[in-house]
């Protein structure tokens, strides 16, 4: 999904010369031919978010559209007043891309990960939260929704899952329809809710825009079971859930265990402790669904 | 000058009628906004606000030069007025960022100047820092990004009025830009000769560097009994008395 952002930034330079990136000293080389042929439109402002995020929205009220590109807790967590106040109390049209989704950067600790993100962002009314599942569907909702005018946060993660579908920005995909219960899928986590439920008949909505929020879809999809499968701390999207529903329902979770993770290794080793292969889930919601 | 008691005064009332208001701050301030609006912004110009608390000086001066209708002047900190305790971004009115949480303003400016860079365009960016604010992280990112991008179109002018010294020591402002590699000069920011002389084009730009302007203020300034007055700093209760003795410590 890298090299796809990459390739998409690269184009965007390009193509509309109202596209600036900056990098937080992170994507330096692999950024080195835009560096070469757009030295007045590519930044490396150094590890510096607050900056970044606070020049961008200088850039935005004349015109430009900034990138600022580096890992999401930085990006997020470091620089979330920024965020807040400078383009989302401003609402000026910024793309945040960050890498190193949830524990992506499994080996390196707590300090790199970005579980958190998704819920504090929707904290910031009209930022938008997009969350691509593979790099054709980054492409996809980046070129859709760069130039909207609105502060975005593309995240992007390291570990796609292997589906391919068309998306379209705001929009949900309606993968299969079945009766015993409804599930929220998010990006990445969609491989392993498809391999989990092949012997189901549940529906799975799959959404890679969190805001803004698809309500139309979910509510012609609702079931008396929801489950919602997040790559990130369990329950970011659950008020737009919750607001969506006008029935009794039954709510699962599926998602990052609100707690801080102490363990290193692979990516797949934490998502094996947290209950997020195919074999726990399955157990989950058989479980759930017969209860 | 005739001009900055007019203003003032209208600052005072608006505090009164809204029992809301940071006046020391904005009294400090009046004279460098003045100067900027009358005489040195042109179109092309910006003007960043990062103390955002003394915007009652900047609603005055906005008002007094056609930018804000007058009537939104009584409506001040109203529940349906569009000017607030702090700035909301207008650009229709000229208040061109959103500003009240500190250290904002600087990093916003950095990147409005290097976003003219980029496109080729005049003007320049002012943003008024008070020392206050220098305390936060955010400025001293700023001010390395500012000196490495060579961002002469941009003076950041300091409000140096001492609400520093009740908490930190710390020592020169202008040393500290110096040495980021800005171009400094200290001045009386009372002294509208001085304010055109440094804020003139031709002035700043005599560096490839963004340039300090550190004003040596006084908070409070043209009201003796509210000048460096602590308990002065912010106000939501101004009785009728009060009101009446600062009006005429400003025409004293």
């Amino acid at each position: 999904m890298r090299k796809q952002c990459y390739k998409t930034i690269y184009e965007k330079i390009k193509d509309d010369d109202r596209v600036v990136l900056m990098l937080g000293d992170i994507g330096v080389h692999a950024f080195e031919k835009a560096f070469e042929e757009f030295p007045d439109r590519v930044y490396n402002m150094g590890i510096a978010e607050q900056n970044i995020i606070g020049m961008s929205a200088g850039m935005a009220m004349n015109g430009l559209i900034p990138i600022a590109y580096t890992i999401s807790p930085f990006l997020i967590e470091r620089a979330f007043e920024q965020i807040k106040l400078d383009l989302g109390y401003q609402n000026l049209g910024v793309n945040l891309i960050g890498i190193g989704a949830s524990c992506d950067y499994a080996s390196l600790g707590a300090s790199h990960y970005c579980p958190a993100d998704v819920s504090i962002l929707k904290q910031i009314p009209c930022l938008e939260i997009v969350v691509s599942g593979t790099a054709h569907e980054f492409e996809q909702l980046f070129e859709q929704s760069y130039n909207n005018g609105n502060p975005t946060y593309y995240r992007l993660t390291d570990n796609p899952h292997g589906h391919f579908y068309d998306v379209e920005f705001g929009k949900a995909n309606v993968i299969r329809q079945g009766k015993d219960a409804t599930l929220v899928v998010v990006g990445s986590m969609l491989d392993v809710i498809m391999d989990a439920t092949k012997d189901m008949d549940v529906t799975i909505l799959y959404y890679t825009t969190l805001s803004p929020f698809d309500y139309k879809t979910l509510h012609e999809n609702i079931n008396s079971k929801i489950i919602l499968c997040e790559p990130y701390y369990n329950g970011g999207i659950l008020f737009d859930i919750v607001k969506t529903i006008n029935i009794p329902v039954q709510y699962g979770f599926i998602g990052i265990p609100h707690k801080f993770q102490t363990h290193y290794g692979t990516y797949q080793e934490h998502m094996d402790s947290m209950g997020l292969n195919t074999k726990s889930i399955n157990e989950y919601l058989r479980w759930f669904i017969n209860v | 000058m005739e001009k900055i008691i007019e203003l003032k005064k209208t600052m005072l009332t608006m505090a009164y009628q809204a029992q809301e208001g940071h006046i020391p701050s904005a009294f400090s301030i009046t004279d460098i906004l003045w100067v900027l609006y009358d005489k040195v912004k042109t179109e092309n110009d910006y003007v960043i606000l990062s103390k955002g608390h003394a915007c009652l000086a900047l609603y005055a001066i906005l008002a007094d030069k056609g930018l804000i209708p007058k009537e939104e002047i009584n409506k001040f900190c109203k529940f349906n007025g569009k000017l607030g305790g702090h700035p909301r971004r207008n650009p229709e009115w000229g208040i061109t960022a959103s500003t009240g949480s500190l250290g904002h303003g600087l990093p916003i400016s950095v990147g409005l100047a290097l976003s003219k860079k980029i496109k080729g365009e005049d003007g320049r960016v002012f943003c008024i820092i008070g020392d206050g604010e220098f305390c936060e992280g955010s400025n001293q990112e700023a001010m390395l990004l500012a000196s490495q991008h060579e961002l002469s179109n941009l003076v950041c002018i300091v409000d140096y009025n001492h609400s520093l010294d009740k908490s930190v020591n710390v020592d020169s402002i202008a040393n500290k830009f110096s040495a980021y590699g800005w171009g400094v000069s200290n001045i009386i920011g009372h002294n509208h000769f001085d304010l055109l002389n440094y804020l003139q084009d031709n002035m700043s730009n005599e560096w490839d560097e963004p340039f300090a302007l550190v004003c040596h203020n006084t908070k409070g300034y043209g009201c003796p009994s509210i000048e460096n007055n602590p308990s002065w700093h912010h106000i939501n209760k101004l009785s009728k008395e009060d009101y009446e003795r600062l009006l005429g410590e400003l025409y004293a």
